[in-house]
């Protein structure tokens, strides 16, 4: 109550003052202007109308340049592999350009949606790839370089021709070609305001019927038996007490009647594999895992891969991992890494000894 | 022992069973001479090689000594002096619960970093997912960001430009509320068919806490918004991705949407976005913006890359809804559920979560016997607006073959939909908002199996 009365105050004494009165003055000392300065910083976002999109150009050339170095080693050379990301490129039509639908999309046996086949918008691309990429070094091309990489993109889908330079000026040409620009809807009722269709009435009923509601069911989806432990060993994921366990899905499953599940003593959790576990959190704090798994090969070689081929070689893991090195694994290079020395010894013998998890 | 002790419904033996009346009589003169090792490995050993069923088995059987050993021989635990107090200065769950973990389904993603990891629904109780238990989904890797460089910023169509510190905004008046927040795409690999085994993977993608932080309609009228006209907010995260998401104003105005720092009476984890994160109840999680530094007031929407790329729902006629943001009235059974072993025939709890993302849980039902009869389960309190429910039922098993299913309604009057309803709007390819009744066989041998029924 007090609180209102010396909200009710502040008001009426700065409607007395003639200050016009802002809601700010409800909690005084919180809160400050921002500068022009922290604006411009923080606020890159643009939409499809463009704004908030900086004045700038960039050529398919250049953007082929600056895909080749910063960009082909997760999505591909043309912007097709599905290596570490989903794929960028493909599955559109001169057809889709000039109609504004990716006809691909009807299809349920085409393989795959890349996101040119979905995105309706080029302020989107724009957008993301200037706040997001590239993946290790995000916010760190130039304007120039966001213009450029979104021509490459435009003109791998031959949305622009070889030649073209994408600018503020331009972009809403190319955007009225953009294959799936008139493929969305917002027809439906799962926007949870009134701001958009309005729509409130759902796609889908069901009646709470009680008895005798269905035909008697009949199984007609389930596992193969050859993916029984594809998510690990499933005794391993549930609570050893209580009113079941997990099935232990090393074993094939057992006939009805049969012991299914081991009554031994709950088993107290493994001591930690200190060393492993302080090596992988450096290679999380280091970027290293966008690169490689632990078990197994991303853009470069998983670590067991590496630590089977080099094993007790720790001086050696520690100069590729500060030079970097092209060749060994694969035709990918890998950039000389500059993490702290402490830090690439301890995950270099930790490869060495086995890159156990 | 009658026959039907035996039959298949009797799948578990307790270990003590296959011991022999000589082995017992060892065994406990071991434990009185103090070695209780000696009968934990007795026990084991008899678990292990145990290969054939037995005609006596019970769940907990008086042994023909007369009496359980647990309560015979006095453990260590009564006879002996405790740990001391701040052991452990943040307190963990009991080393036997290690099996608890989050987990990522293999295969699922290429890096860890752009990936999601599912919380352990089938071990959980009650409606609060234990922080460090939490699903996660991250889009460039998640940080644990000092609190006091943390900064808040809101721009665009508002009176003012302003930016906060964490402390301001925690000196502000604070609210508390439980919501759940379920990713669009909980549920996505079953469209079409199952694929994954457990309810961890099917389901786990969403997780409830008690979250509090300020309404972001206080911190708008502070920089004195356009509430008429900007009628679009866009939340910005302040990590590598800078995630972007469009959120309804008018879900603002409201007061639901917070700018959160608490999560179940802690500071929020880092993997959920420390020290501030949107909580926007209702809406699928990848709105609720983590490491949030800023919010701008718009009249358009913004067609971020998960509006405008991903987080865009197929229908069978190639359209994608865009700006499908709702997470609708859906429910599972978490025990018994895929990958669990029943016990025994005789009596169980089933139970299991229901929510919706448009207010109240009203009822659910639970079908044993794959949708054809249904009976009313017992909804535990609290049953509160846009946060879990969980749900109970009584249940005798028989030992014979059992498809348990779960049906929600919500206080709108929606009830969730079977495979066959949602199907035949949405076809199979939508990836997001999968909201269909889920269905576990339990088998005679007691095993539980994730199953579609036509």
């Amino acid at each position: 109550m007090s609180r209102f009365r010396n909200a009710l105050l502040t008001l009426a004494l700065l409607a007395a003052a003639g200050v016009v009165a802002a809601q700010s003055n409800t909690f005084p000392g919180i809160g400050r202007a921002a500068t022009p300065s922290e604006v411009a910083k923080w606020d890159i976002d643009v939409r499809p109308d463009f704004k908030g999109l900086p004045a700038g150009s960039g050529s398919v050339a250049k953007g082929q340049d600056v895909w080749e170095a910063k960009c082909a080693q997760c999505h591909g050379v043309f912007g097709e592999s599905n290596e570490v990301f989903s794929p960028l490129i493909g599955g559109t039509t001169a057809e889709d350009i000039k109609n504004g639908r990716v006809a691909n999309l009807k299809r349920a046996d085409y393989p795959g949606r890349t996101t040119m086949m979905k995105v309706p918008t080029v302020s989107t691309l724009w957008d993301y790839i200037n706040r997001a990429m590239p993946w290790t070094n995000p916010k760190t091309l130039s304007t120039e370089e966001v213009y450029a990489v979104t021509a490459f993109m435009l003109n791998m889908a031959n949305i622009v021709p070889d030649n073209y330079v994408l600018s503020d000026k331009n972009i809403a040409e190319v955007q009225a070609r953009m294959p799936n620009r008139n493929g969305m809807s917002t027809a439906h009722a799962m926007w949870p305001g009134n701001e958009l269709s309005g729509i409130k009435k759902p796609d889908t009923a069901n009646k709470i019927c009680m008895k005798d509601c269905t035909p008697e069911a009949k199984v007609a989806s389930f596992l193969p038996d050859f993916a029984r432990n594809a998510h690990g060993n499933l005794q391993e994921q549930n609570r050893n007490v209580g009113p079941q366990r997990g099935a232990d899905t090393t074993k094939p499953e057992p006939k009805a009647g049969m012991l299914v599940a081991a009554a031994a003593p709950v088993a107290a959790a493994k001591p930690e594999i200190n060393e492993a576990k302080a090596a992988i959190a450096l290679l999380n704090k280091h970027s290293c895992t966008a690169c490689h798994g632990v078990d197994k090969k991303i853009v470069g070689p998983g670590f067991n891969e590496i630590a089977k081929k080099q094993a007790g070689k720790t001086d050696y893991i520690l100069s590729k991992v500060k030079a970097g090195g092209v060749g060994v694994y694969g035709q990918i290079p890998m950039p000389p890494q500059s993490l702290p020395g402490a830090d690439a010894k301890q995950i270099a013998e930790w490869i060495s000894k086995g890159a156990s998890k | 022992m009658n026959a039907d002790n035996i039959n298949s419904g009797r799948v578990q033996k307790a270990p003590e069973n296959f011991l022999t009346p000589t082995g017992i009589k060892e065994v406990f003169a071991e434990g009185k001479k103090g070695r209780r090792d000696f009968i934990r490995n007795a026990f084991a050993a008899a678990a292990a090689g145990a290969a054939a069923p037995m005609a006596m088995a019970q769940g907990n059987p008086v042994p023909v000594e007369g009496g359980d050993p647990n309560i015979l021989n006095l453990p260590e635990h009564t006879v002996g002096l405790g740990q001391g107090v701040a052991a452990e200065g943040y307190g963990k769950p009991s080393k036997f619960e290690a099996n608890l973990q989050r987990r990522q389904s293999p295969g699922l993603t290429q890096t860890t970093q752009a990936s999601v990891s599912f919380a352990p629904l089938q071990s959980l109780f009650g409606i609060v997912t234990p922080s460090g238990l939490h699903f996660e989904r991250h889009h460039q890797g998640w940080w644990d960001i000092d609190p006091s460089k943390h900064r808040f910023m809101i721009n665009g169509m508002v009176k003012k430009n302003m930016v906060f510190t964490m402390d301001e905004i925690m000196r502000l008046p604070s609210v508390s509320r439980f919501a759940f927040i379920e990713c669009g795409a909980n549920t996505a690999t079953e469209w079409g068919n199952v694929a994954v085994p457990t309810v961890q993977y099917t389901h786990g993608m969403i997780s409830c806490s008690e979250f509090t932080g300020v309404p972001l309609i206080t911190l708008l009228q502070m920089a004195g918004a356009d509430l008429k006209n900007g009628k679009f907010v866009l939340a910005e995260g302040g990590d590598g991705s800078s995630m972007t998401r469009t959120i309804p104003m008018s879900l603002i105005t409201s007061g639901e949407v917070i700018v959160a720092y608490g999560q179940n009476g802690e500071m929020l984890r880092p993997e959920n976005g420390y020290p501030l994160r949107l909580v926007v109840p209702g809406v699928q999680g990848v709105s609720w913006v983590k490491y949030l530094r800023r919010v701008e007031v718009g009249d358009k929407p913004y067609a971020a890359k998960d509006e405008a790329i991903h987080y865009m729902d197929l229908q069978p006629d190639g359209t994608h809804r865009q700006y499908t943001n709702l997470q609708e009235v859906k429910s599972v059974v978490t025990t018994p559920s895929g990958g669990q072993v029943l016990l025994d025939k005789g009596f169980y709890n089933i139970t299991g979560l229901a929510w919706s993302g448009k207010g109240k849980i009203k009822r659910v039902d639970v079908s044993t016997d794959g949708g054809r009869n249904w009976r009313q389960a017992r909804l535990e309190t609290p049953v509160l607006s846009k946060a879990l429910s969980r749900f109970n039922i009584d249940w005798v098993w028989d030992g014979k073959p059992a498809i348990i299913q779960s049906r929600a309604q919500d206080d709108t009057g929606h009830a969730q939909p079977t495979y066959q309803q949602l199907r035949s709007v949405r076809g199979t390819r939508s990836i997001y908002h999968n909201n269909a009744i889920q269905s576990w066989l339990v088998q005679e041998n007691g095993e539980v199996k994730n199953v579609q029924v036509s």
